[in-house]
């Protein structure tokens, strides 16, 4: 079990030390000179010899990497362009706001798949099953900021029943946040319903025409307690870890849903630093992104590898 | 199944029997009457992508300052913006832009990914390993984060947004056309090719590629949803195409503002013809994949 974790963990490492690379290079193609462009085409050249020289641009392309990084990684990632300060502060707090609203949109959007997909599975091929497909399919596929604008055209322009920009006032309760909150999470629980949804029926599905199942029938096993005990038991186990890899399509997801409900989290943070050509705050941005999905999808592995032998052994008995 | 019980005669009835599969493929969609609503969606879109500026009512960039966020009426059937410009037209020309570049990004992917997963089902080993692991790299990040990293650091112009989305599809592609090769490449057909003392690159291109056709065809349709998806996000994000050019997702993020204004029709229908393209490629790619099957 510990090697494991450990041999997951090494893999997670290495892959974000590539991750590092591309975003670092990324940066490193951008035309032009970064200092150029903060002081603008007037100022002298003295001046931004200077600040190449204090933001250490006249060094080598390595030590220039390996100075990021290990700042990076020591929670120092550099100074944006575009505030003049710090991003550790604003990066974590941004964070922080993206937490909250995609914390809301699993609340929601777990159980309602979950649910979603079992009843599918149990009118396999009846209009209902398909009714929900449709629903999932068309959800998956419309762009974020698309549902976003329908939906505020209904509730805030239309009904005016819910606030068009997503960020409560400064001292809001708890439900009045959730209340500026509830309408950029539906694009989001638009995006994962049919994925987390099909998982759920899919595996549904698989056990239900299973033999074990089939005993459970035959030994005369009411249907509900059936579904209960063997089927639902097998059939979310995998459904569990699709909710992790999610996490990817969600932040992507928050980039769009942030821009349009303005609402100041690491999303719109991305969005505005490419757009400004901030590219310390876009690296930073984008590692951070990485990283929480690297840490999302380790965790969801050893959760999964914990359940598994359990639920097995439940399955043979 | 075993192959080498085929006598050599039937490699014509072999082949003949492909294309009868293709028949009735192409006939088993022409039946289903979702894939021919797709469809149908699809060619007017193409259409208007082709013919726009000769259909549209007025010119997308004729600006008029008297007539600004007019309501929908006989005039102007789904109203004005806030410079006066009809909106019908906008969005008929609109869809240029978005039915030029996706296609080629999905087309640019498939062959990219194609490539990679040839050879990294081909070969196994290391390239497979090291390939692998920057794939996994690639894929911990959003495909719109990605896609706003590389516009930034090129630059945007219709072909960066092109290599945009052929980069962020190679890898996916990739992992699906290598599982497809990783069962091919245990055939006796690539056995008997490699006796023949046949080059790594014409088994793969010449004797596994015609072979993986089908997953390759389903992943491409279903790729093209996304590379919609993706173009649409990258223009409202304001990394994609620039004003005063008629795009749909750009259109949205600069009518927003207005929104609130109670003028609605600036940003509906280009809303609406995003959702009806998306719905219609689902529809034709969810077939396709439906009736291959089978």
């Amino acid at each position: 079990m510990i090697a494991f974790i450990l041999k997951r963990l090494g893999l997670a490492l290495i892959t974000l030390w590539i991750l590092s690379l591309i975003v670092f290079f990324a940066g490193q193609v951008l035309p032009g000179d970064p200092a150029r462009a903060i002081l603008g085409p007037l100022a002298a050249q003295q001046a931004v010899d200077a600040l190449r020289h204090q933001l250490g641009l006249d060094q080598s392309i390595w030590s220039q990497y390996w100075h990021w990084i290990s700042h990076f990684v020591q929670g120092h990632p550099g100074t944006s362009y575009q505030y003049q300060s710090a991003i550790g502060p604003i990066l974590t707090s941004a964070l922080g706001r993206s937490l909250k609203l995609a914390v809301l949109a699993f609340i929601i959007v777990v159980p309602l798949s979950i649910f979603a997909g079992i009843v599918a599975a149990l009118n396999v091929g009846r209009p209902i099953d398909r009714a929900i497909s449709v629903l999932g399919l068309s959800g998956t596929t419309v762009p974020e900021f698309v549902s976003g604008i329908i939906l505020i055209l209904i509730f805030a322009v239309g009904l005016s029943i819910l606030p068009v920009s997503a960020q409560a006032p400064t001292g809001a309760s708890f439900l009045t946040q959730i209340k500026y909150l509830i309408l950029p999470a539906i694009p989001l629980v638009l995006i994962l319903f049919g994925y987390i949804m099909r998982m759920a029926r899919a595996g549904t599905v698989e056990a239900l025409e299973s033999d074990y199942a089939r005993t459970a029938t035959l030994k005369g096993l009411p249907r509900g307690v059936m579904i209960r005990r063997h089927v639902l038991r097998n059939s979310l186990l995998p459904t569990i870890t699709v909710i992790a890899t999610q996490t990817g399509y969600l932040i992507g997801g928050l980039v769009v849903v942030e821009t349009l409900f303005r609402y100041p989290g690491l999303g719109q943070l991305v969005a505005q630093a490419a757009t400004n050509k901030d590219f310390p705050m876009l690296e930073a941005g984008v590692l951070t992104i990485g990283l929480v999905y690297m840490l999302v999808t380790l965790i969801a592995d050893i959760v999964f590898s914990l359940l598994n032998p359990r639920i097995r052994l439940s399955a043979v008995e | 199944m075993s192959v080498d019980a085929v006598p050599i005669e039937s490699a014509g009835a072999l082949a003949a029997g492909r294309s009868e599969v293709r028949r009735e493929v192409l006939r088993e969609l022409m039946r289903s009457p979702l894939f021919l609503l797709g469809a149908f969606i699809l060619l007017v879109w193409i259409v208007c992508a082709i013919f726009g500026s000769t259909i549209a009512p007025h010119s997308p960039f004729d600006q008029n300052l008297e007539k600004i966020n007019q309501a929908p009426s006989g005039a102007h059937l789904f109203g004005t913006d806030q410079l006066g410009r009809d909106m019908l037209s906008r969005v008929i020309v609109g869809s240029r832009n978005i039915m030029i570049i996706a296609p080629l990004g999905t087309v640019l992917g498939t062959a990219m990914g194609t490539s990679l997963g040839l050879v990294m089902g081909y070969f196994r080993g290391w390239p497979d390993d090291s390939l692998g692991r920057i794939v996994e790299a690639f894929l911990a990040l959003p495909l719109v984060v990605t896609g706003l990293l590389v516009v930034t650091a090129l630059g945007h112009s219709n072909a960066i947004i092109i290599l945009v989305i052929g980069i962020v599809f190679t890898p996916l592609i990739a992992r699906t056309v290598r599982a497809a090769v990783l069962l091919e490449r245990e055939l006796d057909y690539v056995a008997a090719a490699r006796l023949r003392g046949e080059g790594a690159a014409y088994i793969m291109f010449i004797e596994i590629l015609p072979n993986v056709l089908a997953p390759i065809l389903v992943e491409f349709t279903v790729r093209l949803g996304y590379a919609i998806f993706l173009v649409a996000t990258l223009s409202f994000l304001g990394v994609g195409i620039q004003p005063p050019s008629p795009d749909w997702g750009l259109e949205i993020s600069q009518n927003f503002g207005q929104v609130t204004a109670g003028y609605w029709w600036e940003v509906l229908f280009d809303a609406v013809a995003i959702i009806s393209l998306v719905v219609a490629v689902n529809l034709v790619s969810d077939s396709i994949e439906r009736v291959l099957e089978r």
